[in-house]
């Protein structure tokens, strides 16, 4: 009887997450955008609905909710789930929208879909060998086997992301890096943008003019039969086009140029906006937070070994809600910077894939930051993968991307005042 | 050359719906090999013979100045991009006749390119709500241009075209529906062509002609040029 009560909290649980998916899909992701192929939105709302509710299961587990045998079913129900999902559903759909674009290939789609898909699980295989990852009493085609490799793919990914983040999140809150920025300073960039507009209109003019004539006086030879119009039509054009594709090269210099201001302005107009941010309520809070996770993140760099069990309880919950809710924002911009109506799909794909190796490779990470006592069932759960290897994994590439991180803000930081000394 | 002289039309639109092409279309009259991202704003210039065909046709310049982005974009692009919007004789607002929401962004588009002109007779927005007694008080000429007309099976057509017509009425403006990658929709003789030159002759007699009429002899065409 309570594995049914259970059963019905879970699979409400489970519709609220796919609702939730849904309309983050419908709301943000594709707000400009018309959906053709519901598949895509289904795909999406389902990884997302399974990859909330492994860290759901966590947490009722840690919290004692619901008798332990129908957690257990629970947990291997989902695994199974999400896995039929990342490794079979989500890259053939991504092969099958790819074929799709592609012209040539249209008319065969399904049958080049199932080509990439092979080869996409030849390369997912073979990525098992350099790695450590499996003790050689598994077989072929366990389920430890599949987990393994999405926990490497997911595990880099997470550390990368996590490096970055750790050294970007207070550079950006903290008051302490924010350039000085005046009105005045951006008032003089609009203005030499306006007036490189202005020149590459005068020039553009010129060339439309200057074609018009050529146009024109070329009607008129070709009125002019028999041998002096050839002559003459051979020694008057060449000037003409000479002087054109010098007037055309000094418009695509200009236009890059005003790229460049447009680009610039907007720089110095978003670290106004910030500026003026941090000068409100919210702002100073967020400031104070980004000193408060600025200690945190180094002690995390420099001391990634030491946890103390209970601390790292609540921290693992504060993980969880931050990463998700940054994972969705992080995935929004990068969505909008790179799609356009024909690859929305395929882009959708790759994040909803992103998204839910992300998920699982947490799940994997954070049996490090719980308690003792609860760390057995994740690892009854997932089979006897070898922890410490993804642990020591994830360490390095969360040390490599922090300071790669903090190598690449120190340059663009650097260089940023002195390109703004000009004005 | 003095800024009285310049005739200057903005082209608006969601990214994707074919701007570059189409202006590429309506300066070079050829179809643009190589589509990509516009960042900023791009400018290309046409030569329009204003009154083709009458005696007092002239040769003018009409600056289509291609404003690049969403409107779902950050507020420091929208504070940037305003910058284009000064002094604005005209508009063209494209969208995309295969994705509904494109046309719809219209609304917020016109919006945000009218409530920054500078001009006296600009409209006063008041909360983003929008009605066609603002537009039909609007004095910038608007034209309204549909794109990827190819793309659309000849079933749907008919719709597509309903739902172009009450756009065209909500924005007091005309409108063409053609494909940028083929020229042959703007032929000349054809009724795209007719409508393309009047909305042009529009925004020039706007230009010069919002003055006192006694003046409009004074300032001759000469300025065009």
């Amino acid at each position: 009887m309570s594995f049914f009560v259970d059963s019905v909290i879970m699979v409400t649980s489970q519709v609220l997450f796919f609702g939730f998916g849904w309309l983050f899909f419908m709301r943000q992701l594709f707000k400009d955008y018309e959906v053709r192929q519901y598949v895509v939105q289904v795909v999406f709302s389902i990884t997302f609905a399974f990859s909330c509710t492994m860290f759901e299961l966590i947490i009722f587990e840690i919290l004692g909710v619901l008798s332990s045998t129908s957690r257990y079913f629970h947990w291997k129900l989902n695994l199974y789930v999400i896995l039929l999902v990342l490794i079979f559903v989500v890259p053939f759909y991504i092969g099958y929208f790819v074929v799709s674009n592609i012209r040539l290939l249209h008319r065969q789609r399904l049958l080049f879909s199932c080509v990439v898909w092979f080869t996409f699980m030849y390369f997912f295989w073979k990525l098992g060998d350099p790695f450590p990852i499996l003790s050689p009493k598994h077989g072929i085609l366990s389920i430890e086997q599949l987990i393994s490799r999405v926990g490497v793919i997911g595990v880099t990914l997470m550390a990368l992301l996590s490096g970055f983040g750790a050294v970007n999140c207070p550079y950006t809150y903290m008051s302490y890096f924010l350039r000085n920025v005046t009105d005045s300073d951006i008032l003089a960039l609009e203005r030499r943008l306006l007036q490189t507009m202005d020149m590459i209109v005068s020039k553009k003019k010129r060339i439309a003019m200057t074609r018009r004539q050529m146009y024109q006086r070329g009607e008129e030879q070709n009125k002019q039969t028999g041998f002096w119009g050839m002559i003459k039509s051979v020694t008057s054009s060449p000037s003409g086009s000479e002087n054109l594709s010098l007037i055309q090269q000094e418009v695509d210099a200009l236009e890059e140029l005003s790229r460049q201001l447009f680009l610039e302005t907007v720089d110095l107009q978003a670290t106004k906006e910030r500026i003026e941010y941090s000068k409100t309520f919210q702002g100073k809070y967020f400031n104070f937070l980004g000193y408060f996770f600025s200690i945190y993140c180094v002690w995390k760099i420099f001391m990634v070994k030491f946890w103390s069990q209970h601390i790292s309880f609540i921290l693992v919950g504060i993980i969880i809600v931050t990463s998700i809710r940054g994972l969705l924002i992080t995935l929004t911009k990068f969505f909008y910077a790179i799609s356009s109506s024909k690859s929305s799909n395929v882009i959708v794909l790759v994040l909803a894939q992103i998204m839910g190796m992300y998920f699982v490779s947490s799940v994997l990470l954070m049996r490090m930051s719980m308690p003792l006592e609860y760390r057995t069932i994740v690892t009854e759960v997932l089979g006897e993968l070898q922890f410490n290897f993804y642990h020591r994994w994830f360490d390095v590439i969360f040390l490599v991307s922090a300071l790669s991180s903090i190598l690449f803000l120190y340059l663009a930081h650097k260089q940023a005042p002195e390109k703004h000394m000009s004005l | 050359m003095a800024s009285l002289d310049r005739v200057k039309v903005l082209v608006l639109g969601d990214s994707g719906v074919g701007k570059s092409s189409l202006v590429h279309l309506l300066c070079q009259n050829q179809v643009l090999g190589n589509p990509s991202w516009t960042v900023g704003c791009s400018v290309d210039v046409r030569v329009h013979d204003y009154r083709e065909g009458t005696p007092e046709e002239k040769t003018c310049y009409i600056e289509l100045w291609d404003v690049g982005g969403s409107v779902g974009s950050a507020s420091s692009v929208k504070s940037t991009r305003a910058v284009f919007y000064n002094s604005v004789n005209g508009i063209i607002l494209v969208h995309d006749l295969t994705n509904k929401k494109s046309s719809q962004n219209l609304y917020p588009w016109s919006l945000e390119a009218l409530s920054k002109d500078s001009s006296p007779t600009g409209i006063i927005v008041s909360n983003g709500d929008y009605d066609r007694e603002q537009f039909a008080e609007n004095s910038v000429p608007l034209l309204l241009i549909g794109t990827k007309f190819d793309q659309i099976p000849e079933n749907k057509r008919n719709d597509v075209l309903t739902r172009t017509a009450f756009l065209s009425e909500d924005f007091n403006a005309e409108e063409i529906n053609l494909d940028c990658t083929n020229p042959r929709y703007l032929a000349a003789g054809s009724s795209n062509a007719v409508k393309l030159s009047r909305f042009f002759d529009k925004v020039i007699e706007k230009r010069y002609f919002t003055r006192d009429p006694s003046q409009v002899r004074a300032c001759t065409f000469s300025v065009c040029m």
